[in-house]
């Protein structure tokens, strides 16, 4: 079943946290609400299970309008961050309890429950209470207990956030396969970008109430509509240059930037990613900046290079790969050249490429 | 158990042996106080209520027939003071740990005020409400409804006073608790009815209960209040405190003693239960707060199975580092020796 998010706004208090937000989930995918807290995903998420009421706009389930509909009506599957599980409940009470409202005959529901617990791979503890469970097994089992209503869709509120890493990154890779598995469409929220993109089919980059960007996981990181999406997603060298006669300017290099043809300068900021950086042993014909290596941490499937320049006061973060590593084979104190392959910048046009 | 008693215990044992003389001296003067205040009192009580042996004890108990009238008006005031309570305490405690609205304060305060009111004050309030003098008294009158000296005028002089036990006792229970499970329970279709009966009342039936068993030990003892508005009609009105009274004031000692004894095995079992509800709520709240304890098994398959984690850190530039490169911009393209040639 696919969901529709139409120009959606919600105030608390004088706080916009959402400003006519639209967004389109289809049947049968796997949403991603990116961004940082505060940014209205997990409020969008909640108006999306009627759980707030938005002030204006509206939300369709397929064709049907459920913006005046409940929680309880809409028929959900709800995930918490903090698991929210019946703690004087067993396992098996805990996914029970939505069969239990619906008045489920009692064989039916033992059935559905030990379909579920096999599902998530808790059958052997059914009969333990929440508090007798790891983090992981709890969010499996809050996992169950809102797959059991056989919901028209799920929804999952930071649903890896509260676990420790090695856990969280067990548990997104499995939610991956039980979604191919199950495909009942899913949205879920998160401010951690390295899980939004393993996990969902498309990503919707949110920032202060307002959708910055939305797109395949490939298409958003490849090409950020935004600084604030190419900033938001992983590290990046900023550097505030300049834009002049289709050239953008930054620290001594040049490159053409046709689309801003104007003859006043234009103050610009642009954005470079550490793997987009190239370095040489000597000076490049495109234009490179001179710079000494502070640091190197080769450990890893990345070398991470750290280099200054003395000249212009800045430092750069480089990744090179361990084939370009090995024959570059940079020390702390070497001078070396720096050079992107690639230059984005956000004014006035989105992206560009050299 | 909790770790901060472990924490403070081991505190009294170090300062113990740093002042033995001290830690003596205290101790004794503690058991001292308590002993002369309550347990020589108490004991007493007992003691002159079993003056005449068991016969005349029981005697003494349910021979008069004013005295078993007390005895049944308290069995049935407290009980129904106490379920009015505790209806309305956790009505109030939920609309004030689940809601934030004006006023809000305020009603945490109001529900405190009987606390704080003399009992008296709280008996004469009703007496100028209810009274003839009072405003309604006239109508009631009228319509031959008798609230003053009557069943209904202890009912609530008694509700009045026991007013905050049931509230108080849940409200930190159901903050400690919060709201993400009953709205779990909404998001799977349950009611509010379902809600309350299968989510929020399980998870606060310890605190409920000690709040219950508070309510009631108070609406029992309860004198002043009632005794203004009971007017002075022994074998009518009189509930057991007030016939307690009465009797010593009768100069009818040993059925005095009878029967606040009774009273006063009604505090002890009251006290037991109150102990053991006490580790139950603290359980309960402290089940609220705590983390899971239960290390992560590898139960799923081919768990770690997927590629190493790319986490790249966010290292932004300074951006006051940043923003020192647009002046050697133009020098450095001026100057040939950079060797950075245009593209």
């Amino acid at each position: 079943m696919s969901i529709k998010v139409n120009n959606v706004s919600k105030k608390f208090g004088a706080f916009n946290a959402l400003k006519e937000v639209s967004v389109e989930a289809g049947a049968g995918s796997l949403l991603a609400l990116l961004g940082p807290s505060g940014s209205g995903k997990t409020t969008l998420l909640r108006v999306i299970a009627g759980l707030e009421t938005p002030d204006s706009g509206s939300v369709y389930y397929e064709d049907e309008d459920v913006t005046s509909q409940s929680a309880r009506e809409r028929n959900i599957g709800f995930v918490f961050q903090h698991y929210a599980l019946f703690r004087h409940m067993t396992v098996f009470d805990n996914v029970a309890f939505g069969l239990k409202v619906r008045r489920w005959p009692r064989a039916k529901i033992r059935d559905r429950v030990r379909q579920l617990l096999a599902l998530v791979r808790l059958d052997t503890l059914e009969r333990r209470l929440p508090s007798q469970l790891s983090g992981g097994q709890r969010q499996r089992v809050a996992l169950a207990r809102a797959l059991a209503i056989e919901p028209k869709v799920l929804l999952l509120d930071e649903p890896f956030g509260a676990l420790d890493a090695k856990v969280r990154q067990e548990l997104r890779q499995w939610l991956r396969r039980l979604h191919d598995e199950i495909h009942v469409t899913s949205i879920f929220v998160t401010h951690d970008q390295e899980e939004a993109f393993e996990v969902a089919d498309k990503v919707v980059v949110m920032n202060s109430g307002r959708i910055e960007q939305v797109g395949t996981p490939q298409e958003v990181f490849e090409h950020p509509a935004s600084a604030f999406v190419m900033d938001f997603l992983g590290n990046v060298n900023v550097f505030h240059g300049r834009l002049q006669d289709g050239r953008a300017h930054v620290g001594g290099m040049q490159f053409d930037y046709p689309d801003y043809a104007h003859q006043e300068s234009l103050p610009t900021t642009l954005y470079v990613r550490p793997h987009e950086l190239e370095l040489h042993h000597g000076p490049s014909e495109a234009g490179s900046l001179k710079a000494h290596v502070e640091r190197v941490n080769p450990a890893g499937s990345v070398a991470k290079v750290f280099v200054w320049s003395d000249e212009f006061g800045i430092g750069m973060h480089v990744e090179l790969s361990s084939e370009r590593y090995n024959e570059l084979r940079v020390r702390p104190g070497d001078t070396v050249y720096v050079s992107p392959r690639r230059v984005r910048a956000f004014v006035p046009e989105p992206e560009y490429v050299i | 158990m909790p770790e901060p008693a472990r924490v403070i215990s081991g505190a009294h044992a170090s300062s113990g042996r740093d002042h033995p003389l001290l830690r003596r001296i205290l101790i004794g003067l503690t058991l001292l106080i308590v002993g002369v205040l309550i347990v020589i009192p108490v004991v007493n009580i007992f003691v002159q209520a079993m003056g005449g042996g068991l016969w005349g004890y029981f005697s003494n108990l349910f021979s008069d027939r004013d005295t078993r009238h007390s005895i049944l008006m308290t069995l049935i005031v407290a009980p129904i003071s106490v379920a009015v309570n505790t209806v309305f305490g956790v009505a109030a405690a939920w609309t004030i740990a689940r809601f934030r609205f004006p006023g809000r304060t305020l009603l945490t305060t109001l529900i405190d005020l009987p606390f704080s009111i003399s009992p008296v004050v709280a008996g004469l309030m009703l007496v100028l409400l209810f009274g003839l003098q009072g405003h309604m008294g006239p109508w009631l009158r009228e319509h031959n409804i008798q609230i003053l000296f009557a069943m209904p005028g202890l009912i609530l002089a008694t509700t009045f006073v026991t007013l905050p036990f049931v509230a108080r006792e849940l409200l930190p229970v159901m903050e400690a608790i919060g709201a993400e499970e009953e709205i779990a329970a909404i998001s799977l279709g349950a009611s509010a009815w379902q809600t309350f009966w299968n989510v929020t009342l399980p998870n606060i039936k310890w605190g409920l209960l000690y709040g219950v068993v508070l309510c009631n030990a108070r609406a029992m003892g309860e004198y002043g209040a009632v005794y203004v508005v009971a007017g002075h009609q022994g074998g009518r009105t009189y509930t057991m405190p007030l016939q307690v009274n009465k009797l010593f004031e009768d100069s009818r000692t040993s059925e005095s003693f009878a029967l606040a004894s009774l009273l006063t095995l009604l505090a002890v079992v009251t006290l037991a239960a109150k102990v053991a509800l006490e580790r139950r709520t603290r359980r309960e709240l402290l089940a609220a707060t705590r983390p899971s304890e239960v290390p992560e098994t590898n139960d799923l398959p081919h768990a770690g199975a997927g590629p190493p984690s790319v986490r790249v850190n966010q290292t932004r530039l300074r951006p006051e580092l940043i923003m020192t490169t647009a002046k050697p911009v133009d020098s450095a393209s001026a100057a040939p020796s950079q060797g950075m040639a245009g593209a």
